[in-house]
Formats: C-alpha cells, structure tokens, sequence
C-alpha cells in the first residue's frame, strides 16, 4: 500500500507539537477523541498549551489526562462540568478558561478552516459572552462579532482513512472531529482503519484529504462511555 | 417533586406537533420524549450531531459512538440523519428547529432566561444553550415556579446571569403557562386544581390575564 501521509507512530505523528502551542482538538465528550494522540501528548510532556475542544475530558481520560499533568495553560471549550481537576485548577487561578456557547465554537473553528477571519452572531448577545465583542444591527436585530480560530496543530479522531488523508467518521463521533479537521496548520488524524486508495467512495468522504497532512493508525481503543444508559426491559 | 416534574412534562408534550423538528435539552425537557404520540412524526435533534434521536438501546445496542447531548447512549430512528457540529448549529441558528424545550433557572417578565450559571459555584459552561435560545423558531421553558427556599423563579428581572434576552415565547411550571408577546408575559392557563390566587402569590414577575380565562 502506498504510505503517503501515512506515519507509523503517534510519536512521529505529534514530534513537532512544542510547548506553548495552540491545539484544536476534536471530540463531544469523551465520544470521538483522538485518544491515542491525547496519550501521546501526556507521555511527550509538552506544556503551557492552549486547547480548544468541546470539553475537556474527565479526570482520568481524554484532556483530563493533560489536565492532571498540569500541560494546559488556557482552555477554550462550551462545557467542562464533567472534571473535578478543572474547577480545582480554575478556581487556583492556574487554568485560564474562555467559555464559549457550543454553536459560536463550532463556527469559529469552521470559519477559522474556511478564511474568513470573523462572524457576527446573535449567541451570547446581551450576557457575559457579549462583554468587550462588537456589536452591530442587520434587519433590527443585534449581533456580536466572534473571531475564528486556527490551531498550531489539530487533532482529531476518524473512524477510516486512507493514505491521502480523505476521512469517513461514524455516527455521532462525527461531531466537532470535520470542522477542527480544517481548523490546524498541521492536522492529525489518528483513525480505527486504514484503507488503500480508491476504496473509499468518493460520494462517502466526509473530510477530503486535503485538509490532513497526517494520518496515524490508532491502537486499543477504549471509547470510554459517559453515561451508560439502556432501554427498561 | 416527581409530581410536579410529571405535570409539567405533561403540559409541555402538547406543545410539539406532528411533523416537528424538536430539540429537547438537558435534564427535565429530556422526559418530554418518552410522551410524544406515537403516530407523531417528530425528529429530535441532538447538537451533538444527530437529527432523529431513537429509544436508549437494550443492552446487545450500546454503541460508544452513538450518545445524545447529555453523553447518554442512545439508538436512532429510520430516516435518521449524522452532521457536524457546525452543521447541527447552521440548522439551529439558521432558524430550521421548529421548538427547544429547555429547563430554567430564572425566567424574567420580559422573557429573558437564566439557566446556566450560578455565581460563586463552579461555572459548568453553557453548552449550546445560548445558540438554541436565538435559534430555534419557539423557545419553551419548562422549570417548577419557586425554588426549595420558597421564592419565585418566574421573576421580575432575573438575578442569575442570562443566557439569552427576551427569547423566551412560552413558560411551563407546574401552576400555569404563561406566554411571551410584543404586550409583555401573559398567564393563558392554569394547571389543574391551581387557583389564579396561588399563580399571582408565588410570582414575583408582573403578567396579564388572559381574556378566555376571565
């Protein structure tokens, strides 16, 4: 099989993330994280970096691995509520937090992939999101401008690739994984399976390739569960 | 308490016509699911990124790839629809859900909503409230109307950091519905057994009378 982006450990895939970089990361909760590649983060050490994701994991898996390893300065994220070791480090002034409603981070990222350096939206006008943002009025309604983001680095998690980097999510683990796939200078994709080229159909790709400058096969997969929850029998 | 919360669950259902697309959030709006008609064609919207949310699965279903917005497992429905984050939002904000039931923690008389901040207590973040309260065509709020000290939560301005600014259309609690208009907070209903006495005792807010309950 041709390698192509295709690197052949996650310590090749992230050796040039530095400390002090900003990293976008997706996932929506723990469902559709780049495990391996967090793990990978954790071993190598690197620290002082800001990391913009949904959420920040729980206290022992995901972005709470990098958490408890004090490697976060700054985390940019719609919803923490699931992380004890967050509030600790928040309330300690050692974590800086920007909260930012779900949908305006969505955009922001997709935005920041697409070019466009800003958007006005009507998220957050008139509450503590709004404090110190532009405002403007379209057809009597208000605004307030939100800034894209690019990342350093993005990380994200794909159930197939193949060696151009063309990526195929699967259900909801789908989730913020395409728009952060945009969102990076360098962007990882580490996946469940590797395919050759020409055996995704091109009708199915949900990322095209050349948003992805590597892909990584990932290992072990534990897709931890948040909320177990089953039918009443 | 589980009475109360059934009442207003009960009241809300009706709100949720055939052929919708509705966004249920967090907590109590979630168990408004569980009573829709079965006849119904509805599509629950999960912002995660799921448009046609199913029954929670038997055991042999699980799937870790397949949660709502409360990270709880769930199943799909035919006809069921995968997106994006960004995506999920453009329908939101785009004005295409055509309802979000959503809990409360303060509603004001001028339809504003609080529901995501206490302050001095750890901020949890506002997931995709404040997108959903200017997105979706009808924003319902479901909430008891006073709090375990007593005191009313339906208020006249909102002590609690806001999520959003005159986006509420319609207040569910387990003593009436209100709704929101252009002429300011209205009592439309009283639930069962309720007296209008009661309503007017244990909220704080200012409302007008319905003429058709006069």
């Amino acid at each position: 099989m041709k390698k192509g982006k295709v690197v052949s450990s996650i310590t090749e895939a992230i050796h040039d993330i530095q400390d002090g970089a900003t990293l976008v990361v997706g996932g929506f909760g723990l469902c559709g994280i780049p495990e391996n590649l967090i793990v990978g983060l954790q071993e190598k050490g690197v620290t002082n970096l800001t990391v913009v994701s949904n959420n920040c994991g729980v206290d022992d898996w995901g972005l709470g691995l990098l958490l408890a390893n004090r490697q976060i300065k700054k985390m940019v994220a719609s919803y923490v509520g699931e992380n004890k070791l967050f509030e600790q480090q928040f309330l300690s002034g050692e974590l800086e937090v920007e909260l930012v409603p779900q949908g305006t981070l969505a955009e922001r990222l997709r935005a920041g992939g697409a070019g466009i350096p800003a958007f006005y939206t009507a998220s957050g006008v008139g509450t503590l999101v709004a404090e110190g943002k532009e405002q403007k009025e379209f057809d009597g309604r208000t605004y307030i401008m939100e800034r894209g983001i690019v990342g350093d680095f993005a990380l994200v998690k794909a159930w197939k690739a193949d060696p151009l980097g063309n990526l195929v999510f699967r259900k909801t683990a789908r989730n913020f994984n395409p728009v952060v796939a945009t969102a990076g200078k360098i962007t990882i994709a580490e996946v469940e399976e590797i395919v050759g080229i020409g055996e995704l159909d091109p009708d199915e790709i949900h990322t095209p390739g050349v948003y992805v400058q590597r892909v990584i096969q990932g290992s072990h997969y534990q897709k931890r569960i948040e909320r177990l929850t089953v039918a009443k029998q | 308490m589980a009475d109360t919360r059934t009442k207003i669950v009960q009241r809300a259902v009706k709100e949720i016509q055939d052929g919708m697309n509705v966004n249920l959030g967090i907590g109590m709006p979630t168990l408004v699911a569980n009573m829709i008609p079965q006849e119904y064609n509805v599509l629950l919207q999960s912002e995660n990124g799921l448009l046609g949310i199913g029954p929670y699965p038997r055991e042999d279903e699980v799937d870790p790839d397949l949660i709502n917005a409360g990270k709880e497992t769930i199943t799909t429905i035919p006809g069921a629809a995968f997106f994006d984050s960004a995506e999920s939002f453009a329908m939101i904000r785009g004005g295409h859900i055509d309802l979000a039931i959503l809990g409360g923690m303060e509603v004001s008389e001028q339809g504003d909503l609080a529901n995501w901040m206490i302050p001095g207590k750890m901020v949890k973040g506002m997931g995709g409230a404040m997108d959903l309260v200017h997105g979706a065509k009808r924003i319902v709020v479901v909430m008891e109307h006073v709090n375990k000290h007593g005191e009313s939560k339906v208020k006249k301005a909102c002590t609690l950091p806001l999520t959003g600014q005159r986006v509420v259309d319609c207040l569910i609690t387990e003593l009436a519905v209100f709704e929101f208009t252009s002429e300011g907070m209205v009592l439309t209903e009283l639930q069962e057994g309720v007296t209008l006495e009661e309503v007017v005792r244990q909220t704080e807010a200012t409302f007008t009378i319905d003429p058709a309950l006069q």
